[in-house]
């Protein structure tokens, strides 16, 4: 499908940063595809923003080289400035600007790119072109973000928790923005903390956690390596901690961090069941039981509680 | 639609034609323009509130004819040989009353008729009672019967120039390019900082130099409306001179502007909070203010000091335009303030430069 010879949009090799003490970006290695939306997964302080902070070339790795559609920050900092787009988190723009001047501002930085009425229209804000940016909402401000990542034309574009904080309709509408980005082609690779967001946008998911990779695959490649698509979710009175609950009904079971005990399954109907019986018969009292189908949030239960009890 | 707008890319093609208001550095200076015209308390700091200062003290400070002093004499004699001096208003008194006078400041002076002859009572570290002591004493010896050794002429000056008013408002002027400098560029850079804007800036393809440009350029482009509303406002209402060359004025003023806004940029060229810059640039302005002779002559300060204070760039700016506008003098004359605008251009732009932080 693809010249053998085209440049990966990304490539990273034996990435490492610290700060302090802290191993922020610990041995990391990972690889977009043209054309993918990539999506970097985990909870906050997991080393996500460094990771693609060090992509965009905003903040210097320890050690490792960072490779953009085959060019380097050494070497080609400034063509791959015009190549790429970038939506950091948290940036807030000047509240007296209008939406067209901020899309007018960042379009002059670029040599090619989308006329301002056209940025503006494709992230919707039309009807608020000539209102201040102190006056939008969440996700008006997030979509003018957007429109700054996109007004240059990249050929890959960053997203660093694009829907943090904003409202579920908010969120929805972004992420519609998203997939009509994906229809067209582009390259995205984006963080986030939602296990929703990583499902329904990514091609590819990196699950991360203290600052490495602990999962790499398809959000439904992921899922299944939990080898069952059902996750049956309780929790149990008195001592939450109970050691003898490694397995019950010879199911492997996690304890995670909010007091709940998780198991896959792939039949509920037989496996429910054996679980209560098996409960029952160690004096154990059910509190809570809940049954749904694997998500990406049990992946990532799953692995970062074996992480839980390692350390 | 959205293909259309967002579409991929085979290959990079030539650069867009780009319009000249579409230049980035004309973009940025642009939105410096909208973002200090969206700013009321601004625009009152930098065009308002000068001329309302001096507006103030040249009212204050207006020249008033000489004043008449009040006097009080004990005896009978004294008031009539005193009776025909203009510049001292006569009151015949007893004793008693004459004192309680003194104390509340109602006369400057108490000539006390004695057996051996008069008694002044005064204040002698008080300019007006000293001046009452002279014209009082020079009338009484004069009606006595002493008579000049000489004679002497007055030729009165009263010329625009040497008024309080000629010398505050150069004062003025250099106040109000440092402070509009300083603030303007301090204010605006911490703000972007504290937003995360600058970040966001450097991760597009700006020149990082046409950011700072865009402050010089916008301060340039304010610089002739700011100055000349404030000379014009000086010159017409309390006939304040220019009598140096206009063009010179206007170069350093330019110069001057320059030079702030390079001390602006080192003062806020780290600091994260607006906060932080507030109080840094108070501690850059506040000995300026004291020192620099903006209101009164920077000559009053001790001459161990003198050194220091010559060396601060609004003793610099201040002494030279006064040295244009009152003196008429040309650079020629100018050359040691010159000097130390240029060192106040260079050295805190170049610091700056090196230890700007853009996160």
């Amino acid at each position: 499908m693809l010249p053998s010879n085209a440049p990966l949009p990304l490539s990273i090799r034996n990435l490492r940063k610290a700060y302090g003490n802290v191993q922020a970006v610990d041995s990391l290695d990972l690889e977009a595809y043209p054309g993918e939306c990539f999506g970097l997964l985990g909870p906050n302080g997991a080393g996500k923003t460094t990771t693609i902070e060090i992509c965009e070339g905003l903040t210097e790795p320890d050690t490792g080289s960072v490779e953009l559609l085959g060019l380097s920050w050494r070497k080609n900092a400034r063509e791959l400035r015009e190549r790429i787009g970038i939506q950091l988190q948290e940036t807030q723009f000047p509240e007296k600007l209008t939406v067209e001047e901020i899309v007018r501002l960042f379009r002059s930085f670029y040599q090619r790119g989308i006329s301002v009425s056209q940025i503006i229209e494709t992230v919707q804000l039309h009807e608020k072109k000539s209102a201040r940016a102190g006056t939008l909402s969440g996700g008006q401000k997030q979509r003018l973000a957007m429109a700054c990542a996109l007004v240059g034309d990249p050929e890959l574009l960053f997203l660093d928790e694009p829907t943090t904080g904003l409202d579920p309709q908010a969120r929805r509408h972004l992420w519609d923005l998203v997939e009509e980005l994906k229809r067209a082609g582009r390259t995205i690779i984006l963080t986030t903390h939602y296990m929703d967001e990583a499902e329904r946008l990514c091609d590819r998911v990196a699950v991360m956690d203290h600052g490495r990779i602990i999962a790499l695959g398809t959000p439904r490649e992921l899922v299944s390596s939990l080898g069952a698509e059902n996750i049956v979710e309780f929790a149990v009175e008195g001592d939450t901690a109970w050691p003898a609950l490694e397995t019950v009904a010879g199911f492997h079971c996690t304890h995670s961090g909010d007091g709940r005990y998780h198991l896959s399954v792939s039949e509920l109907h037989t496996s429910v069941p054996l679980v209560f019986g098996d409960l029952a018969r160690r004096g154990v009292k059910l509190t809570e039981l809940r049954t749904h189908s694997a998500t990406l949030e049990d992946v990532f239960v799953s692995l970062t509680g074996r992480n839980l009890r390692d350390d | 639609m959205i293909e259309q707008a967002v579409a991929t890319h085979p290959g990079r093609t030539e650069p867009d034609e780009q319009r000249f208001v579409e230049r980035s550095l004309v973009q940025l200076t642009l939105s410096r323009f909208h973002l200090f015209f969206r700013e009321p308390d601004a625009i009152f700091w930098i065009f308002v509130f000068p001329i309302l200062l001096a507006l103030g003290l040249g009212i204050a400070f207006r020249n008033r004819p000489p004043d008449v002093l009040k006097i009080g004499v004990v005896g009978p004699n004294l008031a009539k040989m005193l009776g025909n001096d203009k510049n001292l208003s006569v009151a015949t008194t007893d004793q008693a009353s004459g004192e309680l006078a003194l104390k509340t400041g109602r006369i400057e002076l108490l000539a006390i008729a004695g057996p051996y002859g008069v008694t002044y009572r005064y204040d002698d570290t008080n300019p007006d009672a000293r001046t009452a002591r002279l014209l009082t004493d020079n009338a009484l010896q004069h009606s006595a019967g002493r008579s000049d050794s000489f004679r002497t002429q007055n030729d009165l000056v009263r010329e625009t120039g040497s008024r309080y008013i000629d010398f505050v408002v150069p004062g003025l002027l250099g106040m109000n390019l440092m402070g509009s400098s300083i603030w303007g560029l301090g204010l605006a850079i911490v703000d972007f900082r504290q937003k995360k804007l600058l970040k966001r800036l450097i991760a597009s393809p700006m020149r990082r130099w046409e950011y700072l440009a865009s402050f010089i350029l916008s301060r340039l482009v304010m610089l002739p409306v700011e100055v000349i509303v404030f000379l014009a406002f000086a010159a017409l209402v309390f006939g304040v001179p220019l009598r140096g060359s206009l063009w010179e004025l206007a170069a350093l003023c330019v110069v001057s502007s320059l030079c702030f806004s390079a001390l602006g940029l080192l003062t806020a060229c780290r600091a994260r909070t607006i906060e932080a810059v507030s109080g840094l640039m108070n501690l850059v302005m506040l000995p300026m203010w004291i020192l620099s002779g903006i209101f009164f002559s920077a000559d009053r300060f001790p001459a161990v000091v003198q050194p220091v204070i010559r060396a601060l760039p609004l003793t610099a700016v201040i002494d030279a335009l006064r040295g244009n506008m009152l003196q008429g003098a040309g650079f020629t004359k100018l050359q040691w303030q010159l000097v130390v605008i240029a060192a106040w251009c260079l050295i805190p732009f170049f610091l700056a430069l090196r230890l700007f932080r853009w996160r």
